[in-house]
């Protein structure tokens, strides 16, 4: 009887410091693309993440409970994603961070807006925010917003007449084409050679061949990192000569480190770059990463911070854990760098989760991604 | 023209490399009658092994080089053949198939859990700036490893036919039961199959890498198309999986720029089912007989 006795108290003690423990700490779900040919982001975007919450613990996390941030990994693959997202929300995720992988998240979002979670997302895709989704918020523009803020590059700048298209045949890619042709279409600007290439494709010598046959005046190439790295390598190869010039990825930390030499001149729009050292948040968080991880940060690194970041500061406004009422604040919300310095510039959301920030022109230089202009919000 | 002559030369080239890795298929099957479906793997590990000589112990990119040879003569041919191929193979070529099918997840993985999922640089062998040529300008990188992978195979070839111990390493491949009573030593000429087939790994991968990037996941598609090649080819010869090689890198770039580059995958596929149909022995192999 004893025994058993002891047996229950010890049981309840157990149970009892487990729910203490519960109700001490908020769960995050970081669901990225940790392995497969996302895995350059996805562990970035994570990298990211670590830094933020180890910051808001250190301010008392979110409302007074500490952040745990719980890694799932897609291992790039759509409907991984969505199992994942829903084991993170089955654990009990208060919100989800992740996916970066547009057409994973275009299947993954769909599981936290039936559990009205909120989840900040690192893709880009035009469609994530046509959806009508109140619960799926953007960390940087979609390529709807990002690749018009080049059009005036190609106008003013470069004064192109004819462009090539060289682009990455998933959800990802295909927004970026759809919406750069678009673009130069309105600008009078002709697209005389138009190639695709597939995810993970290893050999660039044809698409390579076919721009330089067109010999368009510049070439928009749209590709995840490791694809635009093997691009880049083989128009060196090949002697492209025009400029190259990308959305995000093409001037990215990891493309230069895969393409060396090759990612010389490259040119890039960017929502935001580790490189803006003039911004002090987007200093600090550069220096933190690079103590903290021995390599200097992506984009998607800043993008998974800023995501962690924003989930403090709006359940700190809406004073609950609350998905609903946490949607309903980020609608239209617009946050200043000033009253919010972890957002590291200014940003506005619209009613569909896309936003708005001010953005930069990149050129790779000496082997580094150099600012060499800054483009307002739009 | 210049864009025809770029495309085929960079087929030529990147199929060369496949000739390389489909020669090593034909080596194996020749000498211990079974396919090496690791093959993949073989040509991804030599690159980083070149890696850790660079990152673990400092080497120059050149002595790395010739680190990750000898590490994958060793790795890739000998324990290859003590460890794996010698204790399954008396249990059949079935078994021993499968059990390279599981060497070659287990080094991928193994790639993946030490040097993480993300592709890392490799330094390219040749230069990288294109050549002027007649008026057209190709890639001197391409013209250089085409050059490299067709001087391996001829010396391969010379070291088989006007060799003694290439000579006896074609008895042993063809009956070694009567290669043995002519007193070839059969064990020794397996294991210089064994270590031939790692050597020449090891130099497709120093000459793809820098194309393909250094990535744990390189193999899957390079092996599945050399394993093509050889069989297009002729997988008992070894100028069949040359043959096989080269037509599989021209046709793939040729489809890719002139007819489709979605369906750029599904053609060594194609080309194999026909060469199934139409000739089963390869475009240059020989037909074999077996009792049963």
């Amino acid at each position: 009887m004893y025994r058993k006795h002891m047996l229950a108290i010890s049981m309840a003690m157990l149970a009892a410091v487990g729910v203490a423990q519960a109700e001490e700490t908020v769960k995050l779900g970081m669901v990225a693309e940790l392995s497969g040919p996302g895995a350059p982001a996805g562990i970035n975007w994570r990298d990211g993440i670590k830094i933020a919450a180890e910051e808001i613990n250190a301010e008392g996390g979110i409302l007074g409970k500490k952040v745990e941030v719980g890694e799932y990994d897609t291992q790039t693959d759509p409907q991984v994603s969505r199992a994942m997202v829903q084991k993170a929300i089955d654990d009990g995720a208060f919100a989800i961070l992740g996916t970066i992988y547009s057409g994973s998240t275009m299947v993954n979002m769909l599981v936290a807006q039936q559990n009205s979670i909120p989840q900040f997302v690192g893709s880009e895709a035009p469609s994530i925010v046509e959806k009508g989704n109140p619960f799926v918020y953007r960390t940087s523009s979609g390529a709807q917003k990002g690749v018009p803020a080049l059009t005036k590059y190609f106008t003013d700048t470069l004064k192109a007449k004819k462009v090539g298209v060289a682009w990455l045949n998933n959800e990802f890619g295909k927004g970026g084409h759809d919406v750069f042709v678009e673009e130069m279409k309105k600008a009078g600007i002709e697209v005389i050679v138009d190639v695709a290439s597939e995810q993970a494709q290893t050999d660039y010598a044809s698409d390579v061949a076919k721009l330089k046959d067109a010999n368009p005046e510049a070439v928009f190439v749209y590709m995840n990192q490791e694809e635009s790295a093997r691009f880049l390598i083989e128009a060196k190869k090949q002697g492209l000569a025009m400029p190259l010039v990308g959305e995000v990825t093409l001037t990215e930390a990891k493309v230069i480190e895969l393409a060396g030499a090759a990612a010389e001149g490259a040119i890039a729009h960017v929502g935001v770059t580790a490189t803006a050292t003039e911004v002090p948040g987007i200093a600090a968080f550069s220096t933190k990463f690079e103590e903290t991880f021995k390599r200097k940060p992506t984009h998607d690194a800043i993008k998974g911070y800023v995501g962690a970041w924003t989930t403090k500061y709006v359940t700190e406004m809406v004073g609950e854990f609350d998905g609903e009422a946490f949607s309903a604040k980020m609608q239209g919300l617009c946050l200043k760098a000033a009253d919010y310095p972890k957002i590291l510039l200014d940003t506005c959301w619209d009613d569909r989760g896309e936003m708005s920030r001010p953005s930069f022109m990149v050129q790779v230089k000496d082997g580094a991604p150099t600012v060499i202009g800054t483009i307002a919000a739009d | 023209m210049s864009q025809f002559s770029q495309v085929v030369l960079s087929g030529l080239a990147t199929g060369s490399i496949y000739a390389l890795v489909a020669i090593g298929f034909t080596l194996v099957w020749q000498a211990a009658q079974t396919v090496n479906f690791a093959q993949g793997e073989f040509v991804m590990l030599p690159a980083f092994f070149v890696l850790a000589g660079m990152s673990l112990f400092g080497l120059s990119f050149g002595t790395a080089l010739l680190f990750g040879l000898a590490v994958s003569v060793v790795v890739l041919g000998l324990l290859f053949k003590k460890l794996v191929a010698e204790p399954i193979l008396p249990h059949g070529g079935i078994t021993l198939i499968i059990a390279t099918m599981a060497l070659g997840i287990l080094l991928k993985e193994s790639v993946k859990e030490f040097y993480s999922a993300e592709a890392q640089p490799f330094p390219s062998i040749f230069p990288n700036d294109p050549i002027d040529v007649f008026g057209a300008v190709l890639s001197m990188q391409d013209i250089l490893n085409l050059a490299f992978s067709l001087a391996v195979v001829v010396a391969l070839t010379l070291f088989l036919n006007r060799t003694r111990t290439g000579r006896c390493m074609q008895a042993t491949a063809q009956n070694p039961a009567v290669a043995e009573i002519l007193g070839v030593n059969v064990k020794r000429m397996i294991l210089y199959t064994f270590l031939i087939n790692a050597a020449l790994a090891a130099l497709a991968s120093f000459l793809i890498t820098p194309v393909y990037l250094a990535k744990f996941s390189n193999g899957e598609t390079l092996g599945l198309i050399a394993f093509i090649a050889a069989i297009v080819g002729g997988f008992n010869q070894i100028r069949g999986a040359l043959a096989g090689g080269l037509l599989i890198g021209v046709l793939d770039n040729l489809t890719a720029a002139y007819v489709t580059a979605e369906y750029r995958a599904a053609l060594p596929l194609v080309l194999l089912i026909v060469i199934i149909l139409v000739r089963p022995q390869g475009l240059l192999g020989t037909k074999e007989g077996r009792a049963v």
